[in-house]
């Protein structure tokens, strides 16, 4: 590790001194992104791009739950606030279709940055509209899925995992299904450990953005979940609503009913890393973005925590998180911005962005013999890239993950209705913005 | 020259000006004083009421300009109109308008009631009661998501400690049955004193010669309520009604602080639905004739109760 580290930053000062060369005029340039740690391990980053390029970096970070809206909102305002933005994955296609994101292709076939070089989920997932095609409108920047991660201190716990064997017949560890996830969880829920009453997980249940989608999705992929019965072609009938989907459904409803804590009703990231760290839940799902933070934090990190991946149940299956870098093309520094996406696209600044605490998607990081070993959570976040779905990135895809939201968190949290008729009316309101958009 | 208020602003105007607007008519002096105010109105009001009306009959979405709007005639307003979410949605509103109202003005005129009467730091416990409506909405919705809180929440040990049940056994902001008590809770907690403040205004303009001719009269301090102080506090009360009524209507932050909506739809006012249509799912169209519902809605429900009101002050 220490060599891979101490090659990266002197192969970083190097590579960066060449691609600098030829540098304009110094500008002033603004990144947006999200409010949370890998913004803080980009803006230290950032400083080597200062540094070499004499350009000058500002961000502007928003809280999770308002990026959404108040990005959209710029771009859609043809607001200049941006020169660079890393947006959600999901807003590609309204960024490619309405004009918000520059178009890559010229400035990459000029520079040789060459898309191979990146992990091909993250290629598909955030540079490319329409889906699969070589049309870039991004540079990965942040690999993410959502995983797991438990108080490894309890699981190896004597007592507890007699009283787990117990129970369940099975030596207690990490789960290799989600219903195993969700024996594990019912195990703990309630307990008393220390003579503190404890749950069993905290999952994504928040009603606002896109929180209980994200957590609900992370059932229905392992289940065999569809968007569409043929890709391309719209036709949900029988995807969204088959028996799979309905199960997964179903069970997500059960586990947020039999093995979380008590007012746990609207809760996403910031809420499932306070109920771990506040000791009150054995494991949590969350991004793999919080997972250096949490491996720190001096209370539940360290020895007492570890990781996992989504587990499987039919398939593997993890949902998509991450984001790719754009330049924002109502943005009056263009060229200065291309210059930090190139500078960016470096083998040797992305092997930094990873010991920082960023997740690159560069194939020469991701590839590395010695990347598994980096982090506990490592090999983990290379199974999960492996098998990640994500929602839909079409232009409407606020109308679609609204509907959805409304829908599932009707279903899990108000306990209204069936899982058959929420996925129902799901279709219902999914064809209606496609026949609105005109693909229907 | 007469020493009168005109000809004092006469002689102040400046030759120039006055040698300009000499020969004007006076219609055309006051289309000059009001003109800007005539503009203002049209240009950010009635303009964008116009606006919205025609984008309402077509399916317009902001972050799709390049796309050009086509005509749909009604069918935005079928939509709304035949949606049983969105009348899910005005249930929601009616049940938050009618409760927060009737809490309000009951407490708020008790409490006016007894602030009223004479006594020893009146004054200090007037201030201690109106402090919660100079708090701002989110400030108030985020300390009472805390109070709510199952595990740790004050508001659920005090519920428990007078009922016996496990603080932890209920969840005010997370079941369908209670989250709506939840809000009303809220919005009566922070609004009452506003209630109280215009009761209270009512109740000190009632002068204290016509109790004492009821005194003389051997009326009942009973009688002396409900044929003076309810009768002569009842256009204040109307008042405070209709105020919190076009408030709670558009009642926005504090909701969405509490409950984001939720569980589910449960505690989605109207207001909440229309900005999600309008500003997050982008469908201008539809949103506009939405708006357009809420408004005459509003407008009219509004235009009856004032002219009830009137009636009221002119007996």
């Amino acid at each position: 590790m220490k060599t891979f580290k101490l090659a990266s930053v002197s192969a970083l000062g190097l590579a960066a001194a060449t691609s600098m060369a030829g540098t304009a005029q110094a500008e002033d340039l603004t990144l947006c992104w999200a409010a949370w740690d890998p913004a803080n391990a980009l803006v230290e980053l950032s400083k080597e791009f200062e540094a070499q390029s004499g350009h000058t970096m500002n961000f502007e970070f928003i809280p999770w739950p308002n990026f959404a809206d108040r990005m959209l909102n710029e771009l859609n305002s043809g607001g200049n606030l941006c020169d660079l933005l890393i947006g959600d994955s999901q807003w590609i296609g309204g960024g490619a279709e309405n004009g918000h994101y520059v178009k890559l292709n010229d400035f990459f076939d000029a520079e040789g940055i060459s898309m191979d070089d990146f992990a091909p989920a993250t290629v598909y997932a955030y540079s490319t509209w329409p889906k699969g095609t070589p049309n870039y409108y991004a540079l990965p920047a942040m690999g993410d899925a959502n995983g797991w991660f438990y108080r490894k201190d309890w699981f190896t716990d004597p007592d507890i995992m007699a009283a787990f064997k117990e129970a369940t017949g099975r030596d207690l560890a990490e789960p290799k299904t989600q219903k195993e996830l969700l024996e594990t969880a019912q195990f703990f829920q309630e307990r008393e450990i220390d003579g503190k009453t404890v749950y069993g997980a905290s999952i994504f249940t928040e009603r606002g953005s896109e929180g209980i989608t994200m957590g609900v999705t992370s059932a229905l992929y392992p289940w065999g979940f569809k968007y569409e019965n043929t890709p391309g072609s719209y036709d949900m009938e029988g995807a969204v609503n088959s028996p799979e989907a309905v199960e997964a459904l179903e069970f997500y409803k059960e586990f947020y009913q039999t093995a979380t804590p008590p007012g746990y009703t609207n809760s996403y990231m910031g809420e499932s890393l306070d109920a771990f760290k506040s000791g009150q839940v054995a494991m949590a799902m969350n991004w793999f973005a919080f997972f250096p933070g949490l491996y720190a934090d001096p209370a539940t990190g360290g020895d007492k925590i570890d990781f996992f991946v989504n587990p499987p149940q039919n398939q593997a299956g993890s949902t998509l998180g991450g984001q790719g870098i754009s330049v924002v093309s109502y943005s009056d520094k263009q060229d200065a911005a291309l210059e930090y996406i190139k500078w960016f696209a470096n083998p040797d600044v992305q092997a930094k962005w990873w010991e920082l605490g960023g997740y690159s998607a560069h194939n020469s990081v991701l590839n590395d013999p010695g990347f598994k070993d980096s982090a506990p959570f490592a090999g983990d976040f290379l199974e999960a890239m492996g098998a990640v779905q994500d929602f839909w990135q079409e232009p409407a895809y606020a109308e679609l993950l609204l509907a959805m939201q409304k829908r599932v968190h009707d279903y899990v949290v108000a306990d209204q209705g069936t899982a058959q008729e929420a996925l129902d009316k799901l279709i219902e309101d999914w064809t209606e913005v496609f026949e609105d958009e005109g693909k229907l | 020259m007469t020493d009168t208020p005109a000809a004092r602003a006469a002689q102040a105007t400046p030759p120039n000006v006055a040698r300009k607007i000499k020969g004007l008519s006076d219609r055309a002096i006051a289309w000059i004083f009001v003109g800007p105010t005539i503009f203002l109105l049209l240009a950010i009001n009635i303009f964008p009421l116009i606006w919205t009306i025609r984008l309402s009959f077509t399916n317009f979405k902001a972050n799709r300009i390049n796309r050009e709007p086509e005509w749909v005639g009604l069918r935005n307003y079928e939509r709304i109109l035949t949606d049983s979410d969105i009348w899910l949605n005005m249930q929601a509103t009616a049940h938050f308008l009618f409760w927060t109202i009737f809490f309000q003005v009951l407490i708020g005129f008790t409490l006016a009631y007894l602030i009223n009467k004479k006594f020893k730091g009146n004054d200090l416990w007037t201030t201690i009661i109106v402090l919660p409506m100079m708090l701002s909405p989110a400030v108030v919705g985020n300390f009472w998501k805390f109070l709510y809180q199952p595990q740790i929440g004050l508001f659920n040990y005090i519920v428990a400690f007078f009922t016996g049940k496990d603080p932890s056994s209920f969840e005010m902001l997370g079941s369908v049955d209670l989250a709506p008590w939840s809000i009303v809770i809220v919005d009566t907690w922070m609004w009452t004193p506003f209630v109280m403040l215009i009761c209270l205004a009512g109740l000190r303009s009632i002068p204290d010669y016509i109790y004492e001719a009821a005194e003389v009269d051997r009326a009942s301090k009973l009688r002396q309520f409900f044929t003076i102080t309810i009768p002569m506090v009842l256009p204040f009360l109307m008042l405070a009604v209709l105020f919190r009524g076009i408030e709670n209507f558009k009642m926005f932050d504090l909701v969405v602080q509490l409950t984001g909506g939720g569980p589910g739809s449960t505690t989605e006012l109207t207001s909440i639905n229309l900005k999600r249509e309008a500003f997050e799912k982008w469908r201008t169209g539809y949103a506009s004739a939405y708006a357009i519902i809420l408004f005459v809605t509003v407008f009219g429900l509004a235009s009856i109760y004032v002219k009830a009101l009137n009636k009221v002050k002119e007996r």
